[in-house]
């Protein structure tokens, strides 16, 4: 098994550049054409793309990834699957998969991470375990060399924060406001209040996702983060049924947004 | 000797935990912290009690069925939680988790519901306690139990309904844990069974266990000693954990009967959904599975983490029954002893009619759950008339 390029490493040496980070969230299994759509996203400027795999109770996701969820499980979408496409890829761009704990626990820890590492996955993202829950799969990651990313929410508190840094790998996902997965009218101010509390306590990478729908958002949150993550935004313009060209013509102008701001 | 508390990490042997996105993470604390205390504070204690008795009608009495009896060929007792003031045992929790959520000073009560009962009982509490409501249901609930929807429109609850997914109770849970995502800060989410991220199961259980306590002094006081079989219908689980809490120390059988069609125990595999590891109807990559059951409330692919937990030591039994076993239960015992009962506890019945021989004899006790004036309209279609 080749070693696979480490989150960490690729966004910190775009922050040592003196950018800001852009990982991007795609639905995986979400049309015929979604493994060109992850290499134009990254041909457009994301540092590390996001794969969903899609859940049947996503709790953490809004309207837009629920209904890329079931178009992708409608047709014929598996974690199989997903990961199948993957495996011949040789993307520019680390990845990262972002699901649900279920789906590692009913596959088994380690085959889940091993499954991960041999489709060429970097990290992995499981919103719905926290840090109490972590130590089986946490383990069972750190022998794939699958890093793990960890989630802080505003309503964290002070101490916890500091677990959290301590043990997410990759980097800091810092969720921008209270609620689910999904574009706002505007940056909510607990997006700012979160990546500096973290910034703080951190010399890891401070990514605010959730509620981060635009290039201004974007921007703004950069102020103090050291980058975004963008996801419905994307994903909506996947279900539109765009193609991969104009999908990472989105992202470019995140990626033209944060370059020229920074 | 009662039910064990579970560990600091809300489990139950190996089940239970804490599966929450980090948002949620400290406003369980809050809640742990805050049921805690008010648990071991009398003021609290008497004002639930007040409630209970003289709002929601308890004690609940226990009726001995001689007419069914006769038929079946043992002697059967009924848990009257029928005749609580909303119609089924949902109040016991609803009054404590309400009087909590104020206690917290939360001004919002957030809550899913499957038959309605649950989110009826909501709508209740927060109409008495002057809080805000919010009730998710499946859209596929909100047209087979429109009787309980009205109802809580009527009690001054906003009622959403659940497109997502199977749009059922599943779904609905789903999107009252969203909901509470967003507004964690001044919602309380009123969670209807002994199912979720810990304290939930735990707290749900307490709040129930006057069940128990009741029944067991009835029911000794009926026979003379405690019953051969306990035996009540399981969704998430919370009126059997409530009449079974009355019983772990006895000789008493326990059964848990699951609708055919959401037999987590009985179909279902370990896994992690809504907060909670426990036994769960899934496919063989995690994906949860729709229930499909007659009945609105017991429509759940999962299990409270308990009852895995009893499952597994052997103390509690679960079996399942199908639709048809309970439509014929629920005539049964309307035609014999003038009781018309929910379509869920009808499923305990159907158990008790099928194992009439094994039960010849014995002492039975069932805990009627609830009333079935809100299925009459859907049995109506059914039966064809």
């Amino acid at each position: 098994m080749s070693e696979n390029v480490q989150i960490e490493s690729v966004l910190q040496k775009r922050i040592d550049s003196g950018k800001k980070a852009l990982v991007v969230y795609i639905t995986g299994g979400l049309g015929e054409d979604w493994i060109q759509t992850m290499h134009s996203v990254i041909a457009a400027g994301a540092d590390v793309v996001e794969i969903g795999i899609p859940f049947s109770d996503p709790v953490m996701d809004g309207p837009i990834i629920q209904m890329a969820n079931d178009y992708s499980m409608k047709s014929g979408s598996t974690p199989v699957t997903i990961l199948n496409d993957l495996r011949e890829e040789r993307p520019a761009a680390p990845l990262a998969v972002m699901t649900y704990y279920n789906l590692a626990y009913r596959m088994g820890h380690e085959r889940f991470a091993a499954s991960l590492a041999s489709a060429g996955i970097s990290g992995c993202i499981l919103p719905d375990l926290p840090l109490e829950e972590l130590d089986i799969w946490s383990e069972s990651a750190a022998n794939s060399k699958i890093e793990t990313i960890l989630l802080a929410a505003p309503t964290t508190p002070d101490e916890r924060l500091v677990q959290i840094c301590t043990r997410s790998s990759g980097f800091v996902y810092a969720v921008g406001l209270l609620g689910v997965t999904g574009m706002r009218s505007e940056l909510a101010d607990s997006a700012i209040e979160i990546a500096s509390r973290l910034k703080n306590v951190t010399s890891k990478p401070v990514l605010v996702g959730v509620g981060i729908g635009s290039p201004e958002q974007a921007v703004k949150a950069c102020e103090v983060s050291d980058g975004v993550i963008v996801g419905s935004a994307v994903v909506q313009e996947m279900i539109k049924a765009s193609s991969p060209e104009k999908v990472g013509e989105l992202v470019s102008t995140f990626r033209e947004a944060l370059d020229k701001n920074s | 000797m009662n039910l064990k508390n579970p560990n600091e990490k809300g489990r139950f042997g190996p089940f239970g935990g804490r599966y929450v996105p980090e948002t949620l993470v400290p406003a369980c604390h809050e809640l742990e912290k805050s049921f805690i205390e008010a648990w071991e504070d009398d003021s609290f204690r008497k004002e639930l009690d007040f409630l209970l008795s003289d709002y929601a009608g308890r004690p609940s009495p226990i009726t001995e069925c001689f007419n069914l009896s006769a038929e079946l060929n043992c002697r059967l007792l009924l848990k009257r939680e029928d005749l609580n003031h909303t119609g089924s045992h949902k109040i016991n929790n609803v009054l404590g988790q309400a009087l909590l959520a104020k206690r917290m000073g939360k001004k919002r009560l957030v809550a899913e519901t499957g038959a309605g009962q649950h989110g009826v009982a909501t709508a209740t509490a927060a109409a008495l306690l002057n809080l805000e409501c919010c009730v998710y249901m499946g859209e596929v609930d909100v047209k087979r139990q429109e009787l309980n929807v009205f109802r809580m429109k009527l009690l001054g609850a906003e009622v959403r309904s659940v497109e997502s997914g199977s749009k059922t109770l599943k779904d609905a849970v789903n999107d009252a844990m969203r909901d509470w995502v967003a507004t964690v800060e001044d919602s309380y989410y009123c969670l209807g069974s002994v199912m979720g991220p810990h304290p939930y199961p735990w707290m749900v259980r307490t709040f129930q266990e006057v069940i128990g306590t009741e029944a067991r002094k009835q029911s000794e006081e009926i026979l003379g000693t405690t019953p051969d079989v306990v035996c009540a219908c399981v969704g998430g689980g919370s009126n059997a954990i409530g009449i079974f809490s009355g019983f772990i120390d006895s000789d008493a059988e326990l059964i848990g009967v699951e609708p055919a069609g959401g037999a987590a125990i009985g179909r279902g595999v370990p896994g992690v959904v809504h907060g909670m590891e426990s036994f769960l109807m899934q496919d063989e990559f995690g994906q949860v599975l729709e229930a499909e059951s007659i009945s609105a409330g017991l429509d759940y692919p999962g299990v409270g983490p308990e009852h895995s937990y009893l499952s597994s030591t052997g103390r509690a039994r679960y079996e399942s029954v199908t639709d048809d076993e309970v439509i014929a239960a629920f005539q049964l015992l309307s035609r014999t002893e003038g009781l018309i009962p929910a379509l869920e506890p009808a499923h305990a019945l159907a158990w008790i009619s099928r194992e009439r021989e094994y039960l010849t004899g014995k002492t039975v006790l069932l805990n009627l759950s609830g009333r079935g004036d809100k299925d009459v309209g859907q049995m109506m279609e059914i039966l064809n008339v």
